[in-house]
C-alpha cells in the first residue's frame, strides 16, 4: 500500500462523508457527481461550461467545437463515446453519469441547436459504450 | 511497508490499529512521522555548459515552466526567444488586482474591482516550504514572501447538516475528536484488548502517550475542565484583575462529534504539501511571473497564438498570430523548441511529432476548477470574530473561504476566497456566468458569516474550463493514463521537447512546472552538447 494510495483512500472516504477537501492527489479532483438528469439540465448544468449557452462553442488559444449543426452527431454512438471517455481536450465522464443521464443528454443535444437527430439512445447503448 | 519492528508488529497493523481506533488524522500523523514522504527532486541551480555558439531555442509558453527554460538557456548562452498567447507573463501564475479586466469563453467580461492591496489568484496560492525549485526562482528574482497559514486554529469546519448548521472552531472539533478517541484507546488499552497487539511495557507507554495526545485527565477521561479547556479553549478567559477567573468550555458530545462528519476537515492541512511552513508572494502570486518577465525583457513575444510547430532535420518553426487581432501568420525558429503549451491546446495545434508524443498529448484533458473572490467592506472575520488568515471548509459546493493572509487588522476592505472547488461543483459553475458563481459563493458564505451579505462589495470569479488558454486549471492524469503515456509526453520528439506541470509528478503545482522544466532543458542541453 503505497502513501499516495492510503491518502487518496482517506480523503476518497470522507468526500463520501460529504465533506469537500482539498485534492493531494490528480484523481481527488473528481470526487463526486452530478444531480441533474434531464438532457436540458445536464446541458445547461455541465456542457454549456464549454460548448456555451447557444452550443456554437467557443475560440481562444485552442477551441470548443461547436455542438449546433453538428454532422458529427449523426451517429449517436460518436458524441456517446466522446462524453464517456473523452477526446483532447474533452474530459472523461464515465465515473460522474449514469447511463440514463448520457442517453438523456445526447438525446437533448441531437434534436436541439439546430440539430434533428430523432433516433433516441437508451441506457443500454450506453452502457454498451462503456 | 513490510517492515517488522521488535515487537514482531509490522508497521502496517499498527497504522491499521491506530487508523481503526483512532482515527484517520491520528494514522496520517503517525504515518507523517514514520517518514513515507517524499520531498521535491530540486537540488539547486541547474549547472549548463557554454553550448555550441550560436546555438538557438524557440520557447512556447511564458508560464513558469517556459520563463524557468528561457532565464537558465539564456544564462547558458543560448539564444532564446519566448512566444505568448497572453498580454502578460505567468500563465496559469496570475493575480486579478481591482482596475483588471478579464473576457473568459463565450465572451463573459469581468471588471475587477478590488480595492488596491486586494487580490484573488485563480490559479496557484500556495508554496509549500519543500518546493524548493519556486522557493529558490523567488529567492533569485527577489520575490517577497510570507507566511500563508494553512491551519487556523479559530477559523471553522462548517456542514449544514451538524450541530444546526452552525460552524465549530476548528480547535473545538479537533482537541474534541483527540480528546474522544484518546479516551476510547486508553479504555481498550486498559480493558486488554490490545494485549495481542502490544508489550506490557509498551502498553504503559501508550497510556501516557494518550492522555499527552487527547488532553486526558488523569484517570484518562477527556472531560470539561482546565486540561481540555487549555488546549480547545476556555468559556471564558482568564484575565487580569478582578472577575478574571477562567470558566472552562464544554466538550462536544462524542456521537455527535462524529455524526457531524466535521473531523473529516481536519485532515486536509495535514497532507505534506498542506504543512507549515507554506508561503504566499506578498502582493498576489502573480508577483512571481511578473518577476520573471521583467528578468527575461524583450525574449518574450506577447499576444502570440500559435497555430502551426513544424520541426524538421535543421530546426523548429512555430507560426502564430496575433492573438487579438489575428492577420498575417508570422513565424518564429529555433534550433531546438521546449514547448510548454499546456496539452489541452496541444492537442489542436498541428505539430509533426511521432506518435507515441502525440498520443499522450490527446490523451490529457485538463481537470476543472472554480475560484470565486469576494471583496467584503470590513474585515467582520476579523474584527467580529478574530480569524487572521487560514481556511474554513464547509460541506457546501464552494468547499472553502480563504481569508486573507495580508493585511492583518487593516481598517480597509478585504478579501476572501470565497469558493475553491474541484469536479462537477467546478464543472457546473463553469456552466454559469461569472456574478452567478459570485452569487452563489455568496449564499454559501451567509451561512458562515452572516455578517457576509450586509458588507459584501464586489467580486471576480475564474472557472478554469473557461480560460481561453488553458481550457482547464490542470492535466488529467489518472494512474493508468500516466503508466500509459507520460514517459512518451516527456521524451525529446527530435528536436522538441514539453514541459510544464503536465509533464510532472507534482501536478496543478508551481514545482511541477519548474521541476518539469528543468529537467527538459537538462536533457535538451545533453542532446545539444552530444552533437
Amino acid at each position: 500500500m503505497t502513501m499516495k494510495n492510503t491518502m487518496m483512500k482517506m480523503f476518497a472516504a470522507a468526500a463520501v462523508l460529504g465533506l469537500s477537501l482539498v485534492p493531494a492527489a490528480a484523481q481527488e479532483f473528481r470526487a463526486g457527481n452530478f444531480p441533474m438528469q434531464s438532457g436540458e439540465a445536464i446541458y445547461k448544468g455541465v456542457c454549456q461550461g464549454c460548448h456555451m449557452p447557444d452550443a456554437k462553442g467557443a475560440v481562444g488559444a485552442g477551441r470548443y467545437p461547436a455542438l449546433a449543426g453538428d454532422s458529427n452527431l449523426a451517429v449517436a454512438g460518436y458524441p456517446i463515446g466522446i462524453i464517456l471517455h473523452g477526446q483532447k481536450a474533452m474530459p472523461w465522464f464515465n465515473e460522474y453519469f449514469s447511463d440514463q443521464q448520457v442517453a438523456n443528454v445526447v438525446n437533448y443535444v441531437r434534436t436541439h441547436f439546430g440539430n434533428h437527430y430523432t433516433d433516441k439512445v437508451t441506457a443500454a447503448d450506453v452502457k454498451a459504450l462503456r | 511497508m513490510t517492515e517488522q519492528n521488535s515487537e514482531g508488529m509490522s508497521r502496517r497493523s499498527l497504522l491499521n490499529l491506530i487508523g481503526t481506533v483512532a482515527g484517520s488524522a491520528v494514522m496520517y500523523h503517525a504515518m507523517t512521522e514514520m517518514g513515507y514522504a517524499k520531498e521535491s527532486g530540486y537540488t539547486g541551480p541547474i549547472k549548463l555548459s557554454a553550448p555550441p555558439p550560436g546555438t538557438s531555442v524557440l520557447i512556447l509558453g511564458a508560464g513558469v515552466a517556459g520563463m524557468v527554460a528561457a532565464l537558465e538557456l539564456r544564462n547558458a548562452g543560448y539564444k532564446v526567444q519566448v512566444l505568448e498567447y497572453n498580454n502578460r507573463p505567468g500563465g496559469r501564475n496570475w493575480s486579478l488586482y481591482g482596475g483588471d479586466t478579464y473576457t473568459e469563453l463565450g465572451g463573459f467580461t469581468q471588471h475587477v474591482g478590488f480595492d488596491p492591496g486586494q487580490y484573488l489568484n485563480p490559479g496557484p496560492w500556495r508554496l509549500p516550504y519543500h518546493h524548493y525549485g519556486i522557493l529558490d526562482y523567488c529567492k533569485r528574482l527577489n520575490v517577497a514572501l510570507e507566511p500563508f497559514t494553512q491551519i487556523n486554529f479559530n477559523a471553522y469546519l462548517h456542514s449544514t447538516e451538524a450541530f444546526g448548521g452552525k460552524p465549530q472552531r476548528f480547535r473545538h472539533v479537533l482537541t474534541d475528536w483527540q480528546g474522544h478517541t484518546s479516551e476510547l484507546l486508553a479504555k481498550c488499552t486498559q480493558q486488554g484488548a490490545l494485549d495481542q497487539a502490544v508489550t506490557k511495557e509498551d502498553k504503559e507507554i501508550l497510556l501516557a502517550a494518550l492522555r499527552n495526545w487527547g488532553a486526558l485527565d488523569k484517570n484518562y477521561q477527556y472531560a470539561k475542565g482546565a486540561i481540555s479547556s487549555n488546549r480547545r479553549g476556555w468559556a471564558s478567559d482568564p484575565g487580569g484583575g478582578l472577575d478574571s477567573v477562567p470558566i472552562p468550555s464544554e466538550p462536544m458530545a462524542m456521537t455527535e462529534l462524529l455524526s457531524s462528519r466535521l473531523w473529516a476537515g481536519l485532515t486536509p492541512g495535514l497532507g505534506y504539501e498542506f504543512q507549515s511552513t507554506i508561503f504566499e508572494p506578498v502582493g498576489g502570486m502573480g508577483m512571481i511571473g511578473k518577476a520573471f518577465g521583467k528578468e527575461l525583457g524583450n525574449l518574450i513575444k506577447y499576444n502570440c497564438k500559435v497555430i502551426d510547430i513544424h520541426q524538421d532535420e535543421k530546426g523548429v518553426t512555430a507560426t502564430y498570430i496575433d492573438s487579438r487581432t489575428g492577420g498575417t501568420p508570422q513565424k518564429a525558429s529555433g534550433d531546438w523548441c521546449v514547448c510548454t503549451i499546456p496539452a489541452s491546446i496541444l492537442s489542436q495545434i498541428p505539430m509533426n511529432v511521432g506518435a507515441p508524443m502525440r498520443n499522450a498529448i490527446n490523451q490529457l484533458p485538463y481537470e476543472s476548477a472554480l475560484k470565486t473572490g469576494l471583496q467584503f467592506k470590513r474585515r467582520f472575520w476579523e474584527e467580529d470574530e478574530h480569524i487572521y488568515g487560514g481556511i474554513t471548509f464547509t460541506n457546501q459546493p464552494n468547499a472553502m473561504l480563504g481569508y486573507p493572509q495580508w493585511g492583518f487588522f487593516s481598517k480597509g476592505k478585504g478579501v476572501i476566497l470565497g469558493a475553491y472547488t474541484f469536479g462537477p461543483n467546478a464543472f457546473m459553475a463553469a456552466a454559469k456566468p461569472p456574478e452567478e458563481r459570485i452569487k452563489d459563493a455568496l449564499e454559501y458564505g451567509a451561512k458562515v458569516h452572516p455578517q457576509y451579505k450586509q458588507e459584501f462589495d464586489c467580486g471576480a470569479s475564474v472557472a478554469w474550463h473557461r480560460v481561453p488558454w488553458t481550457l482547464g486549471c490542470a492535466g488529467a492524469w489518472t494512474d493508468e493514463r500516466r503508466a500509459a503515456h507520460y514517459n512518451d509526453l516527456c521524451a525529446i520528439d527530435g528536436r522538441i521537447v514539453l514541459a510544464g506541470e503536465h509533464a510532472s509528478r507534482i501536478p496543478a503545482w508551481q514545482e511541477g512546472a519548474v521541476t518539469s522544466s528543468l529537467d527538459a532543458i537538462g536533457r535538451l542541453h545533453k542532446r545539444v552538447m552530444a552533437g
